[in-house]
């Protein structure tokens, strides 16, 4: 590895590591617009540029490779200079309408300007002016005033999306973004584009005006919206004083991971968090009606518990893949604990859509992969057609839209559901208990690729809500069984086939299961 | 003129143009001659002529070709026929009038660097230089220059013209590559250099018109009595073009030892009766203005003028005497650059327009204290952090003027308005550049 000196510090960077990394490797950060890991190399903002001894003029720390013996100063009185001269530049017909900008916070022409700037402006004269708000494309509206011409979000079209709807038009100081003659900015990925934007001149339809980005508390998990199990944070919000509404979670933007999704995620999951208060079920149901969790439960585990005197043969579980580990782990062992056999997690009727052979997947479950992991055999279409056929005397069906849930609802003695959402399923169950949604819970997701990977909690379960591997152990209680775990964490240490990950824990990015490592599945 | 003419040599024979008029000149021996040489003693010799590239830099062409990898891939010539420097006036002159000597130019550089494909990038406002090329290229393909088997040779070389769209910055050479693959004209970060990446990702050599109309002449004339006709490290004839208020302004073919004070007086016939010559920029518009009389006796080669503060570039030679005002003729320099940057990087986006507005509005007596301080600052800012160095060119000049006729400027803020309405009349005529 070649050894190169950052402000006089010595370090080893790998070879072919640009010096914009090269510089954090030695604790040096390099302020810039254009570069983004994930994209090429533009090189047009300059404000990167270092100073390089024996190189006769600055350069930029982008598009320079370490190479042995390089000496590079972040921050001597030239690269302040230039640094300033270029933010000086970048802010000459830059609107500055922070107090109406959503970007406001998150912006590096305002942090840039308050770290390497801090100077008042020059220019006296009329600003360029340009279209500030035009609509070019389902979720995003651009800024061509705030725009400082990164070129960012043009090459994410370009190289990463490859639907090339953005481009440069014009030149010189009035050139400016723009959509090619007759697109629209409308792909599977076009979100990306705002995290991209440097400065607020791409900004989410969703999000804006809706919120200052400082009033959000930021939650690294992971998307729910499919098998890939994207890398993502979220951003709630319930503090009272400055939230709209009812609203608690803002947004989802994804969180770099190399092994799932780098730096992107797609739109679906993006804007998957709205689907997590809507149409909300907040408390326990008796046939559609609202009645306390105490009572659900009990009426839930009498239920059981008559079916189960005539045979536990007539008994059935139907799991989510869209559960976490825990949760599917919990109601395993709730099974096994009371002699419950038929345990399937519906690989056949799960919820499928899209995929591009990128991000998106077809299986728009998180956790198929996790249930498979935990030996929760797959087909739920037979035991759903012994129900419908009176086969079955009850059946517990989490989270799982039926196709014909009333005439399964009739022909069972027993029919009990546990649900997040209020669903024709969930009014269809004689007795219902709400569920917690991923967002609520500590847990962890299996990917399709065996990466477990943790889930964090981002807000409180709404109303009665609670997690499923709560509601297992509640009902377990019912039947005297004591609780195997106390947390989501002592439960996941229970789960044999990801027992290394649990002592090493996941780590921010997540880790392969047995069955990755080894191959198996 | 006793100066021998070699690149200008056909410009008063109409004939010239055609094939068959070029061949009776003594047209493609150099070719001939090129074809029985090994490649590597062709570009050898080209060092040896010490032939510099004549676009503005002036690096060594024969260097320049060395750096070209010899391996079996793709490799592109480019012709650079987007002549946009203001003041120059050689490259469609070159083309229009004897198109083949570029031709043959190109068909020796190809041969010695083993390219099969060039194309010639030409200007699009040079609507009769293109038509000429392409008249000239079909003539070769018909005679078995270009095309498969080159004068009866194994070697193929296809040629075509391109028509630029009229952007200045498509004469910067990766500005060029970009807009010959289809794309917008933004100059390309270097490193990798065109010659190891260039057109579509491969090795690319790009070369001025002027250059390639000298090679056919170093074949016949031999490296060193090229190289004799020039000046130590500045081999052969240059083409000079002298514009602005003089005698006798014109394109102008002398060897490479003239001096400015030679061209200016000796061969342009001086000032215009009466006047004075007040300054002079020497290699087009991104040169720094040479102040007359003390700086112009400078011998006219890329090193003299290097070392004298300027640069020769594309040799225009544009003169200015005591009528002319260097605060309009400077507003009209920087009006250009504005207008030309591509705006890829941020200092020169921004900073071409940000000092064309300061000195505009000095021209127009809105000028205040401290904005010329102010532009000398914005300049260091500009000059040397950007991808190309088109910032450096606009740059260089705003610099020279200012600090070389400081007082002149600073007059023209100290009158404000006073001056817009009266105008430099008061002490002279303006007859200046871009005057309004």
């Amino acid at each position: 590895m070649p050894k190169i000196t950052v402000n006089g510090k010595e370090i080893e960077a790998p070879a072919g590591t640009n010096l914009i990394q090269a510089a954090r490797l030695a604790g040096a950060e390099v302020p810039h617009f254009c570069y983004h890991p994930g994209l090429s190399v533009a090189g047009n903002c300059r404000m990167c540029l270092v100073e390089i001894e024996k190189a006769p003029k600055l350069q930029i720390a982008c598009n320079t490779a370490v190479a042995e013996g390089m000496v590079v100063l972040t921050e001597s009185d030239k690269v302040k200079k230039a640094r300033q001269g270029v933010m000086e530049f970048l802010l000459l017909n830059h609107p500055i309408d922070c107090p109406i900008c959503d970007c406001a916070g998150e912006c590096y022409l305002q942090d840039y300007y308050m770290a390497h700037d801090r100077n008042p402006s020059r220019f006296p004269l009329g600003k360029n002016k340009k279209e500030k708000a035009q609509d070019i494309g389902p979720h995003v509206m651009l800024d061509k005033e705030r725009c400082v011409l990164c070129s960012r979000c043009v090459r994410f079209t370009d190289e990463i999306s490859k639907t090339h709807e953005l481009g440069i038009f014009g030149r010189g100081s009035t050139e400016e973004i723009g959509l090619a003659e007759g697109t629209r900015l409308d792909n599977d990925y076009s979100g990306n584009v705002v995290d991209l934007c440097p400065v607020g001149a791409l900004t989410d339809k969703d999000f804006r005006f809706k919120s200052r980005p400082w009033f959000l508390k930021e939650t690294e998990t992971v998307c729910g919206g499919c098998a890939q199990g994207c890398n993502i944070v979220l951003n709630t919000n319930t503090n009272p004083y400055n939230k709209v509404g009812d609203k608690r979670a803002y947004r989802i933007y994804p969180r770099e991971n190399a092994e799932v999704n780098q730096f992107w995620i797609c739109d679906e999951g993006r804007y998957s968090y709205k689907a997590f208060d809507e149409n909300r079920k907040e408390s326990a149901g008796l046939s559609g009606a609202a009645v306390t969790l105490d009572f659900a439960l009990e009426r839930m585990a009498a239920g059981l518990k008559k079916a189960m005197d005539q045979g536990k043969e007539g008994v059935a579980f139907l799991l989510s893949p869209q559960m976490t580990n825990e949760e599917l782990w919990a109601w395993k062992w709730l099974a096994e604990s009371l002699g419950v056999t038929q345990v399937a997690f519906g690989d056949d009727i799960r919820r499928s859509g899209k995929a591009d052979g990128y991000l998106m997947k077809a299986d728009k479950n998180p956790n198929s992969r996790g249930a498979q992991d935990q030996g929760i055999s797959g087909p739920a279409q037979a035991m759903l057609d012994r129900a419908s056929s009176g086969g079955l005397k009850a059946l517990i069906c989490i989270d799982h839209e039926l196709q014909d849930a009333a005439v399964v609802s009739g022909k069972l003695e027993f029919f009990g559901g546990i649900f997040s959402h209020s669903t024709p399923t969930e009014r269809a169950a004689h007795v219902s208990l709400s569920r917690a949604v991923y967002a609520e819970q500590q847990g962890s997701f299996t990917n399709m690729h065996g990466r477990a990977q943790r889930v964090n909690k981002a807000m409180e379960p709404l109303g009665d809500s609670k997690t499923g591997w709560e509601l297992a152990f509640l009902i377990g209680q019912r039947f005297g069984l004591a609780a195997p775990a106390a947390d989501a964490a002592e439960i996941f240490r229970h789960i044999a086939c990801y027992k290394g990950i649990a002592e090493e824990g996941h780590g921010s990015l997540g880790k392969l299961g047995l069955s990755a490592v080894q191959g198996a599945v | 003129m006793a100066t021998p003419l070699y690149l200008t040599k056909n410009f008063k024979n109409p004939a010239a143009a055609s094939y068959d008029g070029y061949v009776a000149g003594g047209g493609y021996a150099g070719l001939k001659k090129a074809l029985s040489m090994a490649p590597a003693d062709i570009i050898e010799e080209v060092k040896k002529a010490n032939l510099r590239g004549r676009g503005g830099a002036g690096f060594p062409a024969g260097v320049k070709w060395g750096f070209l990898p010899k391996t079996d891939g793709p490799k592109y010539m480019c012709v650079n026929a987007d002549e946009g420097e203001p003041g120059t006036f050689k490259d469609g002159p070159l083309m229009e009038l004897d198109p083949h000597q570029m031709l043959e130019g190109i068909a020796i550089a190809c041969y010695a660097l083993d390219i099969h494909t060039a194309y010639v990038y030409i200007r699009g406002e040079f609507y009769k230089a293109y038509r000429a090329v392409e008249n000239a290229i079909d003539e070769c393909y018909a005679k078995g220059i270009f095309g498969k088997g080159m004068m009866g040779s194994s070697f193929a070389l296809e040629c075509r013209p391109h028509p630029g769209a009229g952007a200045y910055i498509c004469g910067e050479e990766t500005g060029l590559i970009s807009s010959l693959e289809g794309k917008k004209g933004f100059p390309k970060l270097k490193p990798p250099f065109p010659a190891i990446k260039g057109l579509f990702g491969k090795p690319t050599i790009v070369n001025n018109v002027e250059t390639l109309a000298c090679v056919p002449h170093i074949m016949t004339l031999g490296a060193e009595a090229w190289a004799a006709l020039g000046c130590e490290k500045n081999g052969g004839t240059k083409l000079y073009c002298v514009s602005g208020q003089i005698s006798r302004p014109g394109l102008y073919e002398l060897p490479h030892s003239v001096t400015l004070k030679e061209l200016l007086y000796d061969h342009c016939g001086g000032p215009l009766p009466g006047r004075t010559i007040k300054a002079v920029i020497p290699g087009g518009s991104s040169a720094k203005i040479l102040k007359a009389p003390d700086e112009i006796d400078v011998r006219m080669d890329f090193d003299s003028l290097g070392k004298a503060g300027s640069m020769l570039g594309s040799a225009a030679v544009i003169v200015m005497d005591d009528s002319t005002s260097l605060v309009r003729a400077l507003d009209n320099l920087l009006r250009f650059y504005a207008h030309e940057s591509c705006g890829q990087c941020t200092p020169c986006r921004e900073g071409t327009r940000w000092i064309s507005k300061l000195i505009h509005d000095i021209a127009d007596g809105r000028g205040e204290s401290g904005d010329l301080d102010k532009i000398l600052d914005i300049l260091t800012n500009m000059v040397g952090n950007t991808i190309c160095v088109l910032a450096d060119a606009a740059a260089f000049p705003a610099e020279s003027f200012i600090k070389k006729f400081r007082p002149e400027f600073e007059e023209y803020v100290r009158r404000g308005k006073r001056m817009s309405i009266t105008g430099w009349k008061e002490e002279a005529p303006v007859i200046g550049a871009g005057a309004h």
